[in-house]
């Protein structure tokens, strides 16, 4: 197994359970099932007893695996530097493993088939994947600056359709050039990949690519912090040479030529970070610019944030296998809590996973009246005119 | 077991309990060198009365039962050596009171150092709590519980010395409280009642499962700093201890000697860590500290070491994390610990003991020693780092640390927070009345023996 030779080395200390500044439980697997087992470092030496024979292979060890939601927390306060850049890779090496014995739990498998047929893990045919873009007068990609690629979660389900379409308006609002690949659009496979299906992530990498490059795409701005992992770490192993860029960083950008009027009665809002922004990326600037130049934003932190964010429990595939809900410790469902106790009404976020994730969770708390869940192009929507 | 397990269910919720391979191999084992021991199952409570309630089941069946904070002692305390359930406490995390007046907080036994320390941070602000070198995972109760130390141990000794008082599961099932709270509402104190505490403090869980604890908080002075003082003569350091613990004026005194790195190599370190509310009160502070080993800067054997500014903020850090990385210096991730409380008089003794073993049994090492009290004794450590990946070297490491166990207890010191054989090496230097009040005490308590048994047991 790749990144077996760092899994002795892990001591189980525990720092990369929590945030830096220790205050709560930030391991969304951990957080929910409270078993050492699906912490990090149970991983680690769990998957050394796996590899030494010490266990065998068991739908409960891939319940293990998989419930990792790779949002990074351990790798970004785990204290050993010499090794923790690979903890996460450790563990997708794992899942690679289980994937390749056929040993994934059932709803990571239907999820992988669904990828294998449909092209998409909503089980929806291919030509209804630019139904989201209907009636905004956006052109397909020809010659365009940028491409504006929206990814599965933004094609097909509703809550992603909807922020994809108020991503998209803002961008067409400020004159930006750009084009979308609508029903000729396929799946990025960053979570084809974060659940180790190496091969298929390949398949699909090397297939966008491809339509990229014929179509002379070399700017390419992301709705998903997934995607933009994806298509600005991953896809240049396969030859990609293209710009990515998060929407967050492409509106900050534009935002500072829009002069925009508040509207309305200002607003309370905290800012949610998607890990794959955040720690994956380090960008936590561009969306707080944003909120801070909305004028009627009133702007407060959560006590988690930046490096220090609770997952939303959506990553490595758990978005599709829900192997982190149904619990009042889901970390959606403690995320939203938190939210609640900064006084904010809205939480802005800038991901569909999340999105969809505390909407859900928002839902299941019981705190429709107290809080909503908005993207950041859909508060600049609703609280600014031109 | 499997008659349990439904009841078990029953009790703390289907999620909550395991029996898969999976958490049977983790639980059985912590980070040090013990051989692992398999429990049969695994629980996670979420409150005294599933506390309760799982003891009288365990009770009933007399089935071995091991609670468990953290887990991090490194000595395999928390290894069911006779299997049967594994308490995991740390559902129990909920932090119930902190009064600001009378400066303590309440909290169930399963909270973290962290979670306390960021909870003071954010809410009371002027108090902070002691904070051992464990990493912050580490259970309050815990570490309370087994005679820990921390960053206030010259101001305020022992952890269990700032223990208020507690709620217990005793093994029959009865819920008792020791200190003020059994006949008060306020967790003030242990005084002026007969000291109960005593009977669940040291005793390695086989007297009884502490659900709630009230520790004692201490002023969170705005300004800190550390100073270093430098010897290369181990005789030296106790009259440089005694000189500075004088003063009464330091949160925390510790010493550390290690030949790595490069430049520490031969070096005793005293490490003087002070607070104050204002820039004049550091400064006079800081004045009085280095006036109080001038003796030894006068005849220039010994000084205070120019600290840069990323040296002393990792000297003020609590907890310290270079003492968790210390793990990665084989590449191994382990290392295996004897924290000795002796007589400060050892000092130089006890420094040479671990150079000699450390020869002996081909390791590197780190050692050093944390100050309780008013220089009144001191937690003395030998750390030996191994990998975990050569069973060779995790021998090596485990025969280094029983040696050290036997060679602290010649020199008339005490393994801290010992392993089951260390147990039975101090048990075989125990004086023999003493010995029997102890096996009377656990009798006691715990008619049936389910309580962590294997622990505190003599050798037959």
């Amino acid at each position: 197994m790749e990144h077996a030779e760092i899994l002795h080395r892990c001591f189980r200390c525990g720092y990369c359970k929590l945030p830096g500044s220790y205050m709560d439980l930030n391991c969304p697997s951990y957080l929910k099932f409270r078993f050492e087992t699906y912490s990090p470092g149970g991983r680690m030496w769990l998957l050394r007893a796996w590899l030494d024979g010490e266990i065998k292979t068991s739908p409960r060890l891939a319940e293990i695996l998989f419930s990792c939601a790779t949002c990074a927390n351990c790798v970004e306060h785990c204290v050993f530097p010499k090794f923790r850049d690979d903890i996460l890779n450790a563990f997708l090496a794992g899942r690679s493993e289980l994937v390749d014995e056929g040993a994934v739990p059932p709803a990571v498998r239907d999820f992988l088939k669904a990828i294998h047929v449909n092209g998409n893990p909503y089980k929806l045919p291919q030509k209804d994947r630019g139904n989201w873009a209907h009636g905004l007068d956006i052109e397909p990609f020809k010659d365009q600056e940028y491409l504006f690629y929206v990814g599965c979660v933004g094609s097909y389900d509703e809550r992603g359709k909807k922020m994809a379409r108020s991503v998209a308006g803002v961008l067409r609002d400020w004159n930006l050039s750009f084009g979308i690949l609508g029903l000729d659009e396929r799946c990025d496979g960053n979570e084809v990949r974060s659940v180790g299906e190496k091969g298929l992530f390949r398949q699909l990498a090397e297939q966008n690519i491809t339509q990229f490059s014929d179509l002379n795409v070399d700017k390419i701005i992301t709705l998903s912090p997934h995607v933009y992992h994806a298509m600005k770490n991953e896809y240049p192993k396969y030859g990609a040479e293209f710009e990515v860029y998060h929407y967050s960083q492409m509106i900050e950008r534009l935002m500072k030529k829009v002069p925009l009027k508040p509207k309305g009665e200002p607003v309370r809002v905290t800012f949610h970070d998607p890990c794959y922004l955040g720690r994956h990326h380090q960008e936590y600037s561009a969306p707080r610019k944003i909120l801070s130049r909305i004028r009627n934003v009133r702007f407060v932190e959560m006590d988690r944030s930046k490096e220090d964010a609770l997952c939303c429990g959506g990553g490595g595939g758990n978005f599709f296998s829900d192997l982190l809900g149904q619990s009042q410790d889901s970390p959606g469902r403690v995320r939203v809590r938190e939210a609640v106790h900064t006084g904010a009404s809205v939480v802005a976020v800038a991901c569909p996973n999340c999105a969809k994730m505390l909407e859900d969770a928002v839902k299941a708390e019981f705190l429709d009246d107290q809080i909503r869940i908005m993207d950041l192009a859909e508060i600049i929507r609703a609280l600014t005119e031109t | 077991m499997d008659r349990i397990y439904p009841e078990l269910k029953e009790i703390v919720g289907a999620g909550f309990v395991s029996k898969e391979p999976e958490e049977l191999f983790i639980y059985s084992r912590d980070m040090g060198t013990m051989a692992p021991c398999f429990p049969d199952v695994v629980v996670m409570p979420n409150s005294t009365d599933e506390v309760r309630k799982i003891v009288l089941l365990a009770n009933r069946e007399g089935i071995p039962i091991v609670p468990m904070g953290g887990g991090l002692v490194l000595s395999g305390l928390s290894r069911p050596l006779k299997g049967g359930i594994v308490l995991d406490m740390k559902r129990m995390n909920r932090i119930l009171e902190v009064n600001e007046t009378s400066r303590y907080a309440i909290l169930e036994a399963g909270t973290s150092q962290g979670m306390l320390q960021a909870y003071l941070k954010k809410h009371h602000p002027k108090l902070k709590h002691s904070i051992p070198d464990a990493p912050p995972v580490a259970t309050v109760g815990g570490n309370v519980l087994i005679h820990g130390s921390g960053h206030l141990s010259h101001a305020a000794g022992f952890h269990s010395d700032m223990l208020n008082g507690m709620e217990v599961v005793l093994p029959t099932g009865k819920v008792v409280r020791t200190g003020s709270c059994a006949a008060s509402p306020y967790w003030f104190s242990r005084a002026p009642l007969p000291d109960l505490a005593g009977l669940f403090i040291g005793w390695l869980g086989t007297t009884g499962i502490v659900t709630r604890l009230a520790i004692k908080l201490f002023p969170n002075r705005s300004l800190s700093d550390v100073a270093v003082f430098l010897t290369e003569d181990p005789e030296l350091v106790p009259d440089i201890i005694q000189r500075i613990t004088g003063l009464q004026m330091a949160e925390d005194i510790t010493a550390w000697m290690a030949p790595k790195p490069a430049w520490a190599s031969g070096f005793q370190h005293v490490i003087v860590n002070y607070a104050a509310d204002s820039q004049e009160e550091l400064t006079w502070k800081r004045r009085l500290l280095y006036a109080a080993p001038r003796k030894y800067i006068d005849d220039r054997t010994g000084g205070f070491m120019p600290l840069p500014p990323n040296m002393k903020k990792t000297f003020l850090e609590a907890p310290a994390t270079n003492l968790t990385v210390f793990a990665d210096v084989k590449k191994g991730g382990g290392f295996e610990y004897v924290g000795a409380i002796m007589p400060i008089e050892l000092f130089a003794q006890a420094y040479r003991l671990g150079i000699d073993i450390a020869e002996r049994f081909n390791t590197t090492y780190s050692t050093g020693a944390r100050i309780i009290g008013a220089g009144h004794c001191m937690m003395f450590f030998y750390a030996y780092p191994f990998n975990r990946a050569d069973s060779l070297d995790v021998q090596r490491a485990q025969d280094a640390l029983e040696h050290t166990n036997r060679m602290v207890l010649d020199m008339g010191g005490i393994p801290w927070k010992a392993e089951a054989p260390a147990q039975k090496e101090i048990m075989k230097r125990m004086d023999p009345d003493t010995l029997d009040l102890m096996k009377h005490v656990m009798a006691m308590l715990d008619p049936k023996g389910i309580m962590n048994p294997g622990n505190w047991e003599p050798a037959t």
